[in-house]
């Protein structure tokens, strides 16, 4: 049976949809319809795998203070845009199919996580601290060349990249979102086909293996949903740092639960609530663009820093 | 039967097991015996396959530890390791459930249900069922891993140092239980436990194996191998064993 509190916010998350479609709707309504309905499908994508990915990431990592933004994936997209824009030239980026962009950056975004984790684990996956460091010193890394990289740019070039460093819902494509909503569907349900394991695998590997868990395999497998469902969502739209915090805390918040059969859809759900009610608070009611992500960004870090604070052991 | 042949271990360079063999059948209690850094916890993790050797094999019940995968090396062995502690905000009842795993895999039927529910009961632990780990006492999630362990209904109980949290009261009980557990019978099982304390040692282990320095000092049953120029050099002190009470009871001399 679906979990009542499960199913009270896919009702807040209805509600909160519905003032964002319709709310203050003028003619022509079906092309303002139009638009919005893409980026609220664009919203409800992102925050449902960037919130589903944390709950698997941090199940991973035994830590519900990480998320997998730390272990580099937005420093790699930012990277990655920057070479582009200094390879081709502003013009010759702008002129890239966006297609065959989204492809290349989403495929390059989960290669290098899977090496990552690869080399990383490869003796075994009780080293998670070191596969979280590694990723912490390799966005420094990235970070350090793709502001070196800046520096050559000229500043029309440097506005591109900076409007690509942070995420944005605007224009986004509708065959990527088509590719991102397929992709998304198969991890979450990859991911609650595994949802026992995991409740396991929480125990940490010291107590799950010698209780038959293929502890090693499974986070493999964890480990390949996360990556593909977080390298999809910065590809769709760009990074978004803390968003996966919130709604991981939250849902755990909301639950009391340590099934992943229920944290994930909440997660997602939640993950979706935060993007479209942030988006319709200040496009709708405060007349501003592009600035959520910056709100999500500064709300996400105050959680943070609220939760190692509370909890000073890590 | 629990076989291991000229097991070696190393990490990080030095040896931890060195050229250890040894058989041990079915039935009774095995005490790991020896001084600190010994290599008894890892002779444990070895047993259970969680621990690549350098050298040598280890066969439970014909099962080869190393290659096996975990499923079924917990279908052979039940472990629970130094010092368990979990993140997760479980109940003991969530906790114990998880014992049966290699069972259940996740979906309990009525028969883990019950197997969940006489853990919980053998282990004093009724009251505190619904209770969450992280409010419990030390000893009372000792308790409570050992009850998991038990749970997993396997032929043989690895377990390291469950008595260290311990009063008393409970080391008295968890060792009773132990004890009848080993006895030949219809579910008779086999227990390989660390133990710090020796006179508990000696009024429960049928076996004792000590160790020290990464290799076997003595192995055999307890009344003829456990003596107390045995003990005094395995520990570096003098150390003897009385009668009291008509129980052997060891101390210092």
């Amino acid at each position: 049976m679906v979990d009542r509190r499960i199913l009270l916010l896919a009702a807040l998350l209805a509600v909160v949809s519905a003032l964002f479609l319709f709310w203050n709707l003028r003619a022509p309504m079906g092309f303002v319809l139009s638009l919005r309905f893409t980026k609220f499908a664009a919203l409800c994508v992102v925050g449902a795998a960037i919130g589903s990915a944390t709950v698997l990431f941090q199940t991973i990592a035994a830590n519900r203070m990480l998320t997998p933004g730390i272990v580099g994936f937005d420093a790699l997209f930012v990277f990655i845009q920057t070479m582009l824009v200094l390879t081709l030239g502003g013009a010759g980026f702008a002129r890239l199919p966006t297609l065959a962009q989204f492809g290349v950056e989403t495929t390059v975004l989960v290669l290098a996580a899977l090496a990552l984790f690869s080399i990383l684990l490869r003796k075994g996956a009780d080293d998670i601290l070191r596969l979280v460091l590694t990723g912490v010193i390799i966005g420094v890394l990235l970070r350090g060349l793709a502001g070196l990289a800046q520096r050559l740019l000229d500043p029309s070039e440097f506005s591109i990249v900076q409007q690509a460093s942070f995420a944005t819902f605007g224009a986004v494509d509708k065959t990527q979102l088509a590719i991102a909503s397929v992709i998304l569907v198969l991890c979450l349900v990859a991911a609650l086909s595994i949802a026992r394991s995991l409740d396991l695998m929480a125990l940490g590997r010291r107590t799950a293996l010698p209780l038959g868990l293929d502890y090693d395999r499974m986070v493999f497998v964890a480990l390949g949903i996360v990556a593909l469902l977080v390298a999809t969502s910065t590809a769709l739209v760009g990074p978004i740092t803390f968003l996966g915090l919130l709604a991981s805390s939250l849902a755990h918040a909301v639950l009391s639960t340590w099934r992943h059969a229920r944290l994930l859809p909440a997660a997602a759900i939640i993950g979706a609530i935060i993007l479209v009610a942030g988006q319709f608070v200040f496009e709708r009611l405060l007349g501003l663009q592009s600035t959520l992500t910056v709100i999500v960004e500064f709300a996400g870090g105050a959680l943070f820093l609220f939760l190692v604070l509370r909890r000073p052991r890590l | 039967m629990i076989q291991l042949d000229n097991l070696s271990i190393t990490k990080n360079g030095a040896d931890i097991l060195r050229d250890v063999s040894l058989k041990f059948g079915q039935g009774g209690i095995t005490a790991l015996i020896g001084p600190n850094g010994a290599g008894k916890s890892t002779l444990l993790n070895a047993i259970a396959g969680l621990i690549t050797p350098s050298q040598g094999s280890v066969t439970v019940e014909g099962c080869d530890m190393i290659r096996a995968r975990p499923p079924e090396r917990a279908s052979h062995v039940a472990l629970l390791a130094q010092n368990e502690q979990v993140t997760a905000r479980l109940t003991v009842r969530d906790l114990v459930s998880f014992g049966r795993w290699t069972h259940h895999k996740g979906r309990p039927k009525d028969e883990d249900h019950r197997k969940i529910e006489e853990s919980i009961e053998a282990f004093d632990l009724v009251t505190l069922a619904d209770r969450r780990l992280d409010e419990l006492s030390g000893g009372q999630r000792q308790r409570a891993f050992v009850a998991m362990a038990w749970a997993q209904e396997t032929p043989w109980l690895l377990l390291d140092e469950p008595l260290s949290a311990l009063d008393p009261r409970h080391v008295r009980d968890i060792m009773d239980r132990l004890h009848a557990l080993t006895r030949p019978g219809e579910n008779q099982r086999s227990v390989v436990i660390v133990l710090h304390d020796l006179s508990v040692t000696a009024h429960y282990a049928d076996r004792i194996v000590a160790l020290k320095n990464g290799q076997l000092v003595t192995t055999g049953p307890r009344v003829l191998a456990m003596t107390g120029p045995m003990l005094s050099d395995l520990f570096g002190t003098g150390l003897a064993i009385e009668r009291f009470g008509g129980r052997d009871v060891v101390v210092p001399c």
